[in-house]
């Protein structure tokens, strides 16, 4: 895959890439991704069809500019080249080991991030004393950006797995934490008092009133947390060297491998995508039968 | 340009009203809407006028269009056939002219001014000197029993004060026409009683002219000169009623006398059958 | 001021007790990857309390605020003209959806391919990177403006300038700074890996040197300085959040 010397790719293959485009803006469409779950914008075919042709001047462009000359082909090589070479990428099985790489960074770190988190935040929404006290200290350690921990991170684990899963939980740990709290703020002070007033424990309450409250909220954490997962795992490949597409740009940057390295920002841009549609999807599945009750402005879209 | 000495007008009786043209003349007014590939007739014909001067309420049974009606009397809403006829000129989007009140009040001040900002931000835009803007909204915050309150932000102060805060708004603006769409609708009945008082009071010192919109019959006897009611959709007026109960009006007394029982039966029926016919 | 003592306690009683828990508990340490906290002091004061320091420190904040300003007046503006205008967000949105979806870092190396290794690629880099959340946030922003406002404003014939102003940008101010919040957390995150990556000053650039040096004390005062920093960045962005939106945190808290 690095270091392809391929033969001048077919023109046809941009037309390929406009089939996935208009998947992609029927996915998003226009003014659906920062809807709340509530899903009650749906896509009208007009702007669907117009959002298809939004990406397709793009694409144009993207192909006609650096042909023409307007932008220099020796940095930006035309669309027909980097399509190409992203075929050829699915076509390597190194590409798909560093995709399963990343993923897997992604999917544990994410993991590891929520289920803390949600412990730690119900318990502090809980226990209002330990909030108290805490309180200060979380939003003091919140801005921390996760990449400072980075030398430590290659100090301790090396390009092991282990040091991109210590930033991505870090940073995932406060989106979703946060979130959850949130959430337990919001919990109804009269649906624990009759909690209360019925025996249920401390235990109980959290899982039958507090829990179901912050919910929609934990959701929320998830994705705003998945996506800034797949950012910390990108990141952690490409400065310290663990072997997933983050590491494959920079091979392909060092080689001056041009369309191969624009291929796997692509190919890292689809991987996003991918990230939030599930995550909404999940979203969507789980909250369909809770009343969303909050307000949209908490989340970060 | 609407009176520029001071807010208060003589009380003008009926009888010395300019009888040349009328104030506001919506003439075989008709808006149909296009929803995706069927077209839905809300108005069908709506003719009526105003004098200068009068306080006109238009009842209807619900989903009559009123609000349709209102927007299209406002300029905000371009009618399919018909006319509207702004003191002579006729009307093709909002106009310097007509000022309007929406009901709801909370969602139509705006939260990051002060209520005195707020009243005086259409004024701004007409271009008045800073002497005459603090003025108007000196006087208009006044004539709704606001004096005080013009350094406090709208989310501060109650619903029916908001109310009175968008009232100040229109009349400071100095309008031709005062537009009223269900204004009071969302306010308990306490507050919306002394609200009416208010638009009574504001029209017979200023001698403005009303269109106000409700839904609510008792409400549109008690304070109309006039009474318009229409049909149920697509929509056309039943019948313009005179409502003869006197130039002064009293929640109590006039609620109670005979004469206000006969109107609000006869415009309660006509509703009524409305609603029926269209049923 | 009653409640200011116990307020006091509370706030600053465990950060406290955890710095002086970590000064204690690492002072004899022998610890290759954790020094003791007394070394990492005594490394920060030497690095970064000194002309040398205070110019990386600068000239990566320099970095980040231009090209986060950049950024931010491009949202504001680009993106109050597609809020306004549905057709326009039906041709745009997917593709700037698309861009926003990329992870921001991945284009550092693309960056350095077309514009080298010096300040314009890092700016460029990080204004690329924060540009998305906020343009987005913007036009959902401006989009979404209640429509009772908006014909409030037509009634009242208040157009152009004064409209944008008293309308528009207030209205959207909340999602606005909603937006700027990601963006200025996407731009740190720029600003160190950039740094990181291919640089040869600046914050980022100092604590991998120490880190392939195996300094590992001042590696340690790196990561507290971009602590320090992240919090000192975050506290002033809220500042700016309560000059802005001081009116809509009191509105709400009703």
């Amino acid at each position: 895959m690095a270091g392809s010397s391929s033969p001048s790719p077919p023109l046809a293959t941009p037309g390929a890439l406009l089939g996935p485009a208009v998947v992609f803006t029927r996915l998003y469409g226009t003014e659906s991704m920062n809807r709340a779950v509530s899903g009650r914008r749906r896509v009208t075919r007009p702007s669907q069809f117009r959002g298809v042709i939004g990406f397709g001047v793009f694409l144009f462009l993207w192909e006609i500019l650096p042909v023409a000359g307007f932008l220099p082909a020796r940095y930006f090589p035309p669309f027909h080249e980097v399509v190409w070479a992203l075929f050829l990428d699915f076509a390597s099985p190194v590409f798909w080991h560093s995709v399963a790489y990343t993923a897997q960074a992604w999917f544990a770190g994410l993991v590891i991030a929520f289920v803390a988190a949600a412990a730690v935040g119900l318990v502090l929404g809980s226990v209002p004393v330990l909030w108290r006290y805490t309180e200060s200290t979380i939003e003091f350690l919140r801005p921390i950006p996760s990449v400072a921990l980075i030398p430590l991170a290659v100090l301790m684990f090396g390009i092991d797995i282990k040091s991109a899963l210590l930033l991505i939980v870090y940073a995932a740990f406060w989106q979703i934490l946060i979130q959850i709290l949130y959430g337990v703020k919001d919990v109804d002070p009269v649906a624990l008092d009759t909690a209360r007033v019925y025996g249920l424990g401390r235990w109980s309450r959290i899982r039958h009133v507090s829990w179901p409250t912050a919910l929609p909220y934990a959701i929320t954490g998830f994705r705003l947390g998945a996506s800034v997962a797949l950012v910390l795992a990108v990141t952690a490949e490409l400065v310290i060297g663990n072997p997933g597409i983050g590491h494959q740009v920079a091979l392909a940057q060092s080689a001056m491998a041009l369309p191969e390295m624009y291929s796997l920002v692509i190919a890292a841009g689809i991987m996003g995508v991918l990230v939030n549609v599930l995550a909404r999807a999940i979203e969507r599945k789980v909250l369909a039968w809770h009343p969303s009750v909050r307000a949209d402005r908490q989340e970060a879209p | 340009m609407a009176d520029e000495s001071v807010m208060e007008k003589e009380k003008a009786p009926k009888a010395a009203l300019d009888r040349s043209d009328p104030m506001l003349a919506i003439t075989r007014l008709r808006k149909v809407y296009q929803d995706g590939e069927r077209s839905i007739e809300a108005i069908r014909d709506v003719t009526f006028s105003l004098e200068k001067g009068e306080l006109v309420c238009i009842v209807g049974p619900s989903g009559a269009g009123k609000t349709t009606l209102l927007r299209c009397i406002a300029g905000l809403l371009a009618p399919t056939s018909g006319e509207v006829v702004l003191a002579g000129k006729p009307v093709a989007g909002p106009s310097p002219g007509l000022a309007v009140v929406f009901q709801e009040y909370g969602r139509s001040l705006f939260p990051w001014m002060r209520v005195r900002q707020n009243v005086e931000l259409p004024l701004k835009a007409s271009g008045r000197n800073a002497a005459e803007r603090r003025r108007l909204v000196d006087e208009s915050l006044q004539a709704v029993g606001l004096a005080g309150a013009g350094d406090a932000y709208p989310w501060q102060l109650s619903g029916g004060m908001q109310q009175r805060v968008a009232i100040a708004r229109a009349i400071a603006y100095q309008p031709q026409v005062l537009l009223m769409d269900e204004p009071f609708a969302s306010v308990d009945a306490q507050t919306r009683a002394d609200l009416e008082d208010l638009v009574r009071t504001i029209w017979a010192r200023m001698g403005m002219t009303i269109v106000f919109v409700t839904h609510d019959i008792d409400e549109s006897v008690y304070l109309g000169g006039r009474v318009v009611v229409l049909s149920a959709s697509p929509t056309s007026v039943m019948r313009d009623v005179t409502i003869d109960l006197g130039e002064t009006r009293d929640q109590l007394e006039t609620r109670a006398s005979p004469r206000f029982g006969q109107l609000r039966s006869e415009i309660y029926a006509l509703i009524r059958d409305a609603k029926h016919h269209r049923s | 001021m009653k409640t200011f003592w116990p307020r006091l306690l509370a706030t600053t009683l465990v950060p406290v007790a955890l710095f002086v828990l970590w000064y204690v508990a690492s002072s004899d340490s022998g610890n290759f990857f954790f020094p003791p906290l007394a070394k990492i002091l005594a490394a920060f004061d030497k690095v970064w309390i000194n002309a040398g320091g205070f110019g990386d420190i600068a000239i990566s904040l320099w970095r980040l605020a231009i090209g986060f300003l950049a950024s931010l007046i491009f949202s504001l503006v680009v993106g109050v003209v597609l809020g306004l205008s549905k057709s326009a967000r039906d041709y745009t949105e997917p593709v700037f959806e698309f861009f926003r979806a990329i992870p921001p870092t991945v284009m550092i190396p693309v960056l350095l391919v077309v514009s080298g290794i010096g300040d314009a690629s890092k700016i460029a880099v990080i204004s690329f990177g924060c540009l998305w959340p906020m343009l987005l946030n913007t036009i959902e922003g401006v989009r979404s403006i209640d429509p009772v406002l908006k014909d409030t404003c037509r009634v009242y014939r208040i157009h152009g300038l004064r409209r944008l102003f008293s309308l528009t940008l207030p209205a959207a101010a909340p999602q606005i700074v909603t937006g700027m919040r990601t963006g200025l957390s996407i731009a740190i995150i720029l600003m160190v890996i950039s740094e990181m990556f291919a640089s040869r000053n600046g914050m980022g650039f100092m604590i991998i040197q120490f880190q392939r040096t195996f300094s590992i004390p001042e590696m340690w005062s790196g990561i507290l300085l971009l602590g320090l920093i992240g919090v000192l960045l975050s506290l002033l962005m809220r500042v700016v959040e309560l000059w802005v939106l001081g009116w809509y945190e009191r509105s709400r808290v009703r």
